[in-house]
């Protein structure tokens, strides 16, 4: 009986919404605090470890590295990896020892199990350095040279390799702009110079003229590239100058150019401060970089730029169509079975599996829209596809698609709500019907259109499935949008967030040192799509509040 | 019986432009056998009236009686329902306004309307007294400046809102939008402006403003007013129709509506015995 009072007092159900409530927030930022802290942690300078490692063989070897992961395993696991422990039900812990210097043992990671480490001491001298290739070095600095004779030992030679690893920094970026840059142009008018020949020489022309203007401007570009190659030559043996000496964990002596150098740290020397220095340094790099290395290493900018370039296409396309769709359904459409099916038609399309547009959009956009494009406006380029092939526009064009019933559900809920009386107000001052919805209705639906906006970006953003048959790549040579006129490529291939973490996360070579890269950019996808949902909800509600008391 | 007497003391009030006999006016629209229809209802039975022109016409009666069906017969508003169907003839200037030939945005802009409840379009107060004006493609500032003040001016609205013409409509109190939907309707200079019950969604202090200025009003446009209030209907007009099922039942000066009704429905209505 008591029971039932308690039951009748409502009481339970106050709980039971609060635990849903409760679970729902937990997931939210249990989700977001782990892909947080384990793509964050990543960018931490950890100490590293020196010690005395026992082998199998019963050999002591020195290893130097980071330890990259711990864990707990029981005995059994640890004679089934291999290791010979004692016969009992102990507990071991083991490491994910991070040696790098994957040019000298060919692996990065070693397991190691703790009871076999000796003579554990953080070392001050120890050098990490980020190479471009080849991922981390481990090492101790002994020498600098130049031009294989020794400049600096010992002490010195860590102010010298400063002072010289700048210099051949500054030189990376010289050469990175005049490839990237300078040559990039020039292939691109050379390209183009092509193309204007081939497209002549199809009309059958023969004008010696223009042959001639071509062949001339050729010949400026050509005689540019030359000159750019030998400043490059000349760059590029400047950078070969100098080079480190570094003694490994074995003992060998290792020889790394300069010219392969992007860091050098000694974290065991750091203080906090030059800690958390480094550290947004790196995030920093990770956000404003290029990839290297098959995408492990370096940053994901194209993946960012791509990601929102496309985000913000799709919207371009979406939102007007869809708009206008629900403007025909909502005010011109005699309402009946024939509206009502099309109504239930788009409401079912937000239901079909994201690769089934994928498909549809790789069969009708790329293959049948491109492929007719490319014979009626590029013949000249042919037979290599210009927009007859996946790219940036064929994916937003998808995904518009993809997202288009959200948009005209949203406005079709919002132009629903305008009230008749409004309607009445401008056609009574002798406003045509066209001219009531194009200056009353639809300025009082733009919140609801941007609702329907918010919706779809969000929905888009996170779609990876369709891209990877239109328009995604691995590793896109050029940004869509750059300084060679027309600036937007829409026909270019581009790197994308979603993508970008399952590459990472399936196709790399290196797992191991993938992974806390695939939680990093699984953060930022996230911070990505909020922030473009920020934007547009920051708008509409600037324009809710500018039609707010419509609403009482 | 109170009721009768609140409604002579009003009378008592001489007005000058307060007319005598039907046949003297100058007629600005014309009904003639009009019937109309929802559907298979019929909403409005051979209706004939004569409405005068500068003069306000009152239309009063229950509710469902037809009578706001018959004003928005005016501009041509029931065009916009699909089950309407309509019969007869209102002839403006001795011209059909359902004829073929007229043109509905012209006729809309020569007949303006007010509704029940102000509706302000979402727009600064300046946009919406100059949405008529831009939508005859006037777009000149000085032009519009002009007009802005001279139907704020008129609508009795220019000393609250001068310093504030940009800022957002709907911020206005509920009297206020009232008179800003009128100054939006004599923006455009109509011949007549139709009021559908203009004051039942205001408090008594806007009433009274906005009954002062439909007497000012009444100078320059022929005004037909839809009213539940008879005290209203007695204070402001000079022409009274009452109006029952759907059917005309007696149309007359105010005075003799209320003093000396003809038909026994009117007097009944108009002492309380209905309504």
């Amino acid at each position: 009986m008591k029971m039932r009072q308690w039951f009748n007092t409502g009481t339970p159900w106050i709980w039971l919404n609060a635990a849903a409530v409760a679970t729902s927030l937990i997931l939210v930022f249990g989700l977001l605090g782990l892909i947080a802290v384990r793509g964050l942690g990543f960018f931490w300078p950890s100490d590293v470890m020196q010690a005395e490692y026992t082998n199998q063989q019963g050999d002591v070897i020195r290893i130097i590295g980071e330890i990259h992961d711990e864990e707990e395993i029981s005995a059994t696991r640890v004679r089934d990896s291999g290791f010979s422990v004692p016969d009992d039900d102990s507990v071991y812990t083991r490491y994910l020892f991070k040696v790098g210097n994957r040019d000298q043992y060919g692996i990065d990671f070693r397991q190691v199990l703790a009871k076999d480490l000796d003579a554990i001491t953080y070392p001050e001298t120890v050098m990490v350095i980020e190479r471009r290739e080849w991922g981390n070095f481990y090492g101790f600095l002994r020498s600098v040279s130049e031009s294989g004779q020794v400049v600096a030992e010992g002490e010195a030679a860590r102010a010298e390799l400063n002072t010289r690893l700048e210099r051949a920094l500054d030189l990376h970026e010289q050469i990175r702009d005049i490839e990237k840059g300078d040559i990039g142009q020039i292939n691109y008018e050379l390209e183009r110079l092509r193309l204007r020949e081939r497209a002549l020489e199809l009309e059958g022309s023969t004008n010696p003229a223009r042959l001639a203007d071509i062949a001339e401007e050729r010949d400026y570009w050509n005689d540019k590239y030359q000159a750019l190659q030998s400043q490059l030559s000349e760059l590029y043996s400047k950078i070969d100058r100098d080079s480190l000496s570094a003694e490994i964990q074995d003992g060998r002596m290792v020889e790394i150019p300069l010219a392969k150098v992007v860091h050098v740290t000694y974290p065991n020397d750091m203080n906090l401060l030059q800690k958390i220095g480094t550290y947004f340094m790196k995030l920093w790099e990770f956000v404003s970089d290029e990839p290297r290395e098959a995408n492990t290493e370096g940053g994901i900018f194209p993946a960012i730029f791509g990601t929102v370039m496309m985000v913000i296409i799709m919207s371009i396309i979406v939102t007007p169509f869809g708009v206008i769709a629900a403007v025909y359904l909502h005010e011109y459409a005699k309402q009946g079975t024939l509206v009502r099916i099309i109504r239930i038609a788009v409401n079912n399309l937000a239901g079909v599996p994201s690769i089934v547009y994928g498909v549809f959009g790789l069969g009708f956009f790329v293959y049948f829209l491109g492929g007719n494009i490319d014979s009626l406006f590029f013949p000249e380029a042919k037979p290599s596809p210009t927009f007859g092939t996946p790219g940036l526009l064929w994916s937003s064009l998808t995904l518009a698609l993809l997202t288009l019933p959200v948009v005209i559900v949203a406005t079709e809920e919002g132009l629903s709500r305008v009230p008749r009386s409004l309607r009445e107000g401008s056609l009574a001052l002798g406003a045509t019907k066209l001219e009531t919805i194009w200056r009353i209705i639809l300025p009082t639906t733009s919140p609801a259109m941007m609702t329907g906006l918010i919706l779809a970006v969000a929905r888009a953003a996170g779609e990876v499935a369709p891209l990877m048959l239109v328009g995604v790549v691995k590793l896109a040579p050029s940004l869509p949008l750059d300084g060679n006129a027309p600036f937007l490529h829409l026909e270019r291939k581009f790197m994308h967030l979603g993508f970008h973490i399952y590459d990472v996360g399936f196709q790399s070579p290196n797992v191991e040192a993938a992974r806390p890269l695939v939680y990093a950019t699984s953060l930022l996808l996230v911070l990505v799509i909020i922030g473009l949902n920020l934007v547009a909800i920051q708008i509409r509600n600037r324009l809710r509040e500018k039609y707010r008391a419509l609403e009482s | 019986m109170s009721n009768t007497q609140t409604i002579k003391t009003n009378l008592d009030v001489p007005t000058s432009s307060r007319s005598g006999s039907l046949q003297d006016e100058d007629i600005a629209l014309t009904v003639r056998d009009f019937n109309l229809f929802y559907g298979d209802k019929q909403a409005l039975k051979s209706v004939e009236m004569d409405i005068p022109r500068h003069r306000v016409t009152a239309f009063i009666g229950p509710s469902g009686c037809g009578k706001s069906t018959l004003l928005r017969c005016f501009n041509r508003m029931n065009d916009l329902i699909d089950t309407v169907n309509i019969q007869g003839n209102i002839e403006l200037d001795g011209q059909n306004i359902y004829d073929k030939s007229v043109n509905v945005v012209d006729l809309r802009r020569r007949i303006g309307m007010v509704f029940q409840r102000p509706n302000p379009f979402p727009k600064s107060i300046y946009e919406n007294v100059a949405y008529g004006l831009r939508l005859q493609g006037i777009n000149d500032r000085r032009t519009l400046d002009e007009a802005v003040e001279k139907s704020l001016r008129g609508a009795a609205l220019w000393d609250e809102v001068k310093d504030r013409l940009h800022d957002n409509a709907l911020g206005l109190s509920g009297g206020q939008q009232q008179r800003l939907v009128i100054a939006r309707a004599i923006a455009v200079e109509p011949e007549i402006l139709l009021l559908d019950e203009p004051a039942s969604a205001l408090d008594p202090i806007s009433t009274l403003k906005l009954e002062e200025l439909i007497y000012e009003l009444k100078k320059k446009y022929t005004i037909v007013i839809v009213t539940h209030n008879m005290q209203q209907a007695a204070r402001v007009s000079d022409y009274t129709a009452f109006m029952y099922l759907g059917e005309m039942i007696e149309f007359s000066d105010t005075n003799s509506i209320f003093t000396n009704p003809k038909q026994k429905k009117t007097e009944d209505y108009i002492t309380g015995r209905y309504g």
